[in-house]
């Protein structure tokens, strides 16, 4: 019976709507029942994604100092902003599965870097442009989303996307009745916006595969990313 | 044309939100500073809507962080991401202000805020469509279920405060509270018309 009211109180809990005496019952059992922990895993996820429905200025630049200086002034040893980050970056990986993602050092000879900076800013502004458009159309999927424009132009917006490999690159693909046909090269960053350089009719499919360097006429290897340029209800 | 790699790496920008908050647990203050500049918006966002006072949404922000600076060796990858944790710990201290300061407000924010240009387009975008994303899926939730999820997410109120306030059972409101936040998980996690599947034909190489 008591566990019973206690299984009831996971949404609340997860939504952080307990009076403190209940929320502090509800740890209590929480600690040793495993559905419980299951159950407010998943409860927790989903109330947490409510945080994202907010339209908000950003944060005042000082906000992210304070919070630097006053976490600094708690640690005795706290490892310095800038210098020495290659060493625990490997110990956490063979540390965790969770590290799962790639940890390749960007590769790019110095004469590149300036083209590739100005690239990098149209394309930017190009996604911006296709995102602002009025009747574009936002297709989401699980790793991201395809904006596709009134006029076709479409472009991916990709989350956290580990670089591609060495030697290889990430290619975008437009498959529209026939094979699908290649639609530009990109890398991995934290969010990647990439215009697609080939339209996207109503009813293609645009994927995404990795590739080596400089990129193939036909995919050669499965797409990690596939959506449908359908309506969505 | 020689690759030669960057002499100055930029940042943990390529790791999982996981792997930044177990560098976090080893005291490493830029993993602090890359977990603020990836959710430190979203945080903020959130504290600002609870609380709808920029100084306090910044104490609440900063507390969360902080929280999680001082827990991180807490964090069980197994039992959720890392980014539930974070926006966990900053919905509390919000949580705990707001009823603090009894500044609870039941209607929904009006004010439509300038959004003040960040660093980059590509995070903007990115934060533009999950906040369309989770918008949808919010209004596809029965009325009644939206309700109790955002007086209790958004507005700080506790079940019981809900009940009284909207003439209701308490057993209602968890169950309301329950089905909104199972059924806001399937939307956002079902495959959207648009997902197709496609596999590669073997004659393509």
């Amino acid at each position: 019976m008591e566990a019973d009211a206690q299984h009831d109180l996971t949404a609340a809990y997860a939504l952080d709507a307990l009076e403190p005496e209940e929320a502090r019952r509800y740890e209590a059992h929480l600690a040793r029942c495993e559905r419980c922990q299951g159950e407010l895993a998943e409860l927790s996820e989903s109330a947490s994604t409510l945080a994202y429905a907010t339209d908000a200025p950003a944060p005042p630049p000082e906000l992210r100092s304070r919070i630097l200086a006053q976490a600094r002034g708690e640690r005795a040893n706290v490892v310095p902003l800038r210098p020495r980050w290659a060493k625990p970056l490997v110990a956490v990986a063979a540390l965790a599965a969770c590290v799962a993602l790639g940890l390749g050092l960007w590769a790019s000879s110095l004469s590149n870097k300036l083209d590739r900076r100005e690239a990098e800013i149209k394309r930017q502004q190009r996604v911006a442009q296709i995102l602002a458009e009025p009747g574009s159309r936002k297709i989401s999927f699980s790793r991201g989303t395809l904006v596709v424009g009134r006029s076709g132009d479409g472009a991916l917006v990709l989350n956290k996307l580990a670089p591609p490999g060495a030697d290889r690159t990430y290619e975008a693909w437009v498959a529209d009745q026939g094979a699908p046909q290649p639609a530009g090269l990109f890398e991995g960053g934290k969010a990647v916006a990439v215009p697609l350089d080939r339209p996207v009719p109503q009813g293609a499919t645009v994927m995404v595969t990795e590739e080596k360097a400089g990129g193939a006429a036909s995919p050669t290897q499965t797409p990690f990313v596939i959506v449908r340029n359908a309506s969505q209800s | 044309m020689g690759k030669t790699p960057r002499l100055m790496p930029r940042s943990f920008a390529h790791l999982s939100d996981e792997a930044v908050v177990a560098m976090l647990a080893r005291s490493d203050e830029s993993a602090l500073a890359e977990l603020y500049d990836r959710f430190g918006r979203a945080a903020y966002g959130l504290a600002l809507r609870i609380l709808r006072d920029e100084k306090l949404a910044e104490d609440a922000v900063q507390e969360g962080f902080l929280a999680a600076w001082r827990n991180a060796d807490r964090f069980i990858p197994e039992r959720g991401r890392a980014s539930t944790w974070l926006l966990t710990l900053v919905h509390r201290r919000a949580v705990d202000l707001v009823r603090r300061e009894g500044r609870r407000r039941a209607e929904p924010l009006r004010e439509s805020f300038e959004p003040a240009p960040s660093e980059s387009a590509e995070d903007d975008a990115w934060l533009r469509i999950e906040r369309e994303r989770v918008q949808w899926a919010l209004k596809k939730l029965p009325d009644q279920q939206r309700e109790a999820l955002e007086l209790a997410y958004y507005g700080g109120f506790t079940q019981s405060e809900l009940a009284e306030r909207l003439g209701e059972p308490v057993g209602t409101i968890k169950s309301r509270m329950f089905t909104g936040l199972a059924r806001l998980r399937e939307l956002l996690g079902e495959p959207r018309p648009g997902e197709a599947a496609w596999k590669p034909t073997p004659n393509t190489t």
